[in-house]
């Protein structure tokens, strides 16, 4: 075998300036994919983490049909508090849930004394919310950046209704909301933050300690709307959520309308469809790299073929087996593909490690002067370099087996 | 003791519209460790009939036996074991492989054909280099070589696998005289030295005389085979 691979660079270094460019058009697309990835990863990576972390969690856990009809903030529709003991049991007992927060989240109006308008209240614990989205204290731009600010009494007013009602820290405000008897019940509170939105303008979400919201909802015991997520690792979001699924004994059946749901983060934003779109970018780009692999190859195997017919009709002469044959130019494919993946990841690694040390910076919503940090995980460049080398085998496979199939007599004829 | 048996061997090539008789029944027998060549002028069927004979080409007509082998009845991947262990081959224009040196061409066979573990091979090639006398050059590349030189490393490459069988087409077609006739010397001493068969064919009426046994063919027709100076 050592010597099919000594024979078959021999060849290779015989027209040196064509292997030289087959390599490297090899190289530059393993270089493009290997950055396009990591780049895009990053985004992808700051994009989830700025939904997950600053106000969704990884996944939810809602009472069954809740999340159908979220928008009205059904108060019906809350977790009993028997079915929130379960929860947080179950999700105790997992050891890749980071934290995880309850919330009650109701529609109510929003009085500064002179005007009024609506907004929805998220009451939570505000340890364990901020435990569970700790990106959401980067966006308190003015008042305590802290627990304190969802201490009772006190009230984080989300931007766009702070600007309309000119509200700034340390107003008081009215909270009004309907319970679920129908009656009407409101509160003061204290301005004690403003809250940017996550991802852009927009966003009514206003937070209150948990115990206030019992409060003005009149909830005797427990009761939660949500119970929001964190996971240790992003990639483990599903196999936490089946966990959870199978410590409360929801089967797939009992998930679609039973008695609890659980939804992952990509399950309830809209942001999923980007992560999506991303990952459907990156799926054509490597489709860009298997084309780009397998004409460089095709075509220098063709003319390698073309160019040393003699060649291949002394060696079949002299008693070489066809299969010897075929084995030598996909051994001269495969030694292309190799070298073109090793230059690509090499370079590729290069490029990375010099986007990190540029520390380049971008927006995304109102998270601003985010650093581009690139990372690519060993399997997709194990992945890349695989599929290079397989594409490359691939390609050399025709003109290998026209090779193999030579008749001696008529390729030692040939001009 | 017959090698090489033939009755009756002819090949017609068919082209578009006119059927060439390149060898038409020709029968004989060439017995091991001869010395023999084929003369004629070109298109007398001497290519042809060693292509037949090392198992390039198939007759279509006639039985021909070679080391015992019926080996019109052989497949594609079979005849081509069987030049790998019977058959060595000599070509006009040398067909050395150009990347590879005069050592590893004559070590190819022995590796892609025969694999031949590498101490065996080295023993071997650096024998035959000896034998050819072109020990000094095991490392030059073919560019590197002269043509008589070149054909003194084709030699070796078609005897290193211990074939009972050599076949040159006309291998000094593209030498000076003198280089000639030192090639035709060198296989016949390799003949003495292994006591394999050599067959050669050629239109050089100058080297003809070192042969034992001369074939002259013409049209495709054996004519009649003699004795020679050699």
């Amino acid at each position: 075998m050592g010597n099919l691979f000594k024979i078959a660079l021999r060849n290779l270094s015989r027209y040196k300036r064509r292997s030289a460019l087959t390599i490297s058009l090899i190289a530059f697309g393993v270089l493009f994919v290997l950055v396009f990835v990591a780049v895009t990863a990053s985004i992808k990576d700051f994009m989830i983490a700025q939904i997950t972390k600053s106000y969704l969690g990884d996944l939810e856990i809602h009472r069954g049909g809740y999340v159908a009809s979220i928008e009205s903030l059904p108060l019906n529709l809350n977790l009993a508090p028997a079915a929130v003991a379960r929860i947080e049991n179950t999700l105790e007992g997992i050891k890749d849930v980071q934290a995880y927060s309850e919330r009650i989240k109701f529609g109510a109006l929003f009085s500064n004394f002179k005007e009024t308008t609506n907004i929805r209240i998220n009451g939570v614990y505000p340890e364990r919310e901020f435990a569970t989205c700790p990106q959401m204290l980067s966006r308190i731009s003015e008042g305590e950046k802290s627990v304190r600010a969802l201490e009772k009494g006190k009230i984080l007013v989300p931007r766009l209704l702070a600007q309309g009602f000119g509200a700034k820290v340390g107003d008081t405000v009215v909270v009004v909301a309907t319970n679920r008897d129908g009656s009407v019940n409101g509160k003061t509170f204290l301005v004690s933050g403003i809250l940017e939105s996550a991802t852009g303008p927009g966003g009514r979400d206003g937070y209150i300690n948990f115990e206030d919201a019992r409060e003005i909802l009149r909830i005797p015991g427990k009761e939660v709307s949500e119970i929001a997520v964190s996971v240790r690792s992003l990639g483990r979001v599903e196999e936490v959520a089946q966990s959870i699924r199978g410590g409360l004994g929801l089967g797939e059946k009992k998930q679609k309308g039973g008695s609890i749901e659980v939804h992952t983060w990509s399950q309830l934003s809209p942001f999923a469809n980007i992560a999506n779109m991303i990952d459907l970018m990156t799926f054509f780009i490597k489709l860009m790299l298997i084309a780009i692999v397998l004409i460089s190859i095709l075509n220098v195997m063709i003319m390698a073929v073309y160019e040393r017919v003699r060649e291949i009709g002394t060696i079949a002469a002299i008693g070489t087996l066809p299969s010897k044959i075929l084995s030598l130019f996909l051994v001269e494919g495969f030694c292309l593909g190799v070298t073109g993946a090793v230059v690509g990841v090499f370079f590729g690694l290069g490029v990375i490690f010099v986007l990190n040390l540029s520390k380049i910076s971008f927006n995304f919503g109102q998270a601003t002067g985010l650093i581009l940090a690139p990372t690519i995980a060993p399997i997709e460049v194990a992945t890349a370099s695989l599929m290079v080398i397989i594409v490359s085998v691939l390609a050399s496979l025709q003109p290998a087996y026209k090779a193999s199939r030579m008749e001696p007599i008529e390729a030692l004829r040939h001009i | 003791m017959n090698l090489i048996t033939a009755k009756d061997l002819s090949k017609t090539y068919a082209t578009d519209s006119v059927q060439v008789k390149a060898v038409q029944s020709v029968s004989f027998e060439i017995k091991a460790g001869s010395f023999l060549c084929f003369v004629g002028p070109s298109g007398s069927g001497k290519t042809t009939l060693l292509n037949l004979i090392g198992c390039l080409d198939k007759p279509s007509s006639g039985s021909l036996e070679v080391a015992g082998v019926d080996v019109i009845s052989l497949d594609r991947r079979a005849a081509a074991a069987f030049r790998g262990e019977n058959i060595g081959f000599v070509f006009q224009s040398f067909n050395l492989m150009p990347v590879l040196t005069s050592f590893e061409n004559i070590e190819y066979p022995l590796v892609m054909v025969q694999n031949k573990p590498q101490g065996e091979r080295r023993t071997r090639v650096l024998e035959l280099l000896e034998a050819v006398g072109m020990s000094d050059q095991k490392n030059k590349f073919p560019e590197q070589l002269s043509g008589g030189q070149k054909q003194r490393i084709a030699i070796a490459r078609a005897l290193v696998t211990q074939p009972k069988l050599v076949l040159a087409d006309e291998p000094t077609a593209n030498l000076d005289h003198e280089t000639a006739y030192t090639i035709i010397r060198l296989m016949k001493k390799m003949r003495d030295d292994l006591n394999t068969t050599f067959i050669f064919s050629t239109h050089d009426t100058r080297i003809i005389g070192e042969a034992e046994i001369i074939c002259t063919l013409e049209d495709g027709k054996l004519l009649h085979c003699e004795a020679g100076h050699g």
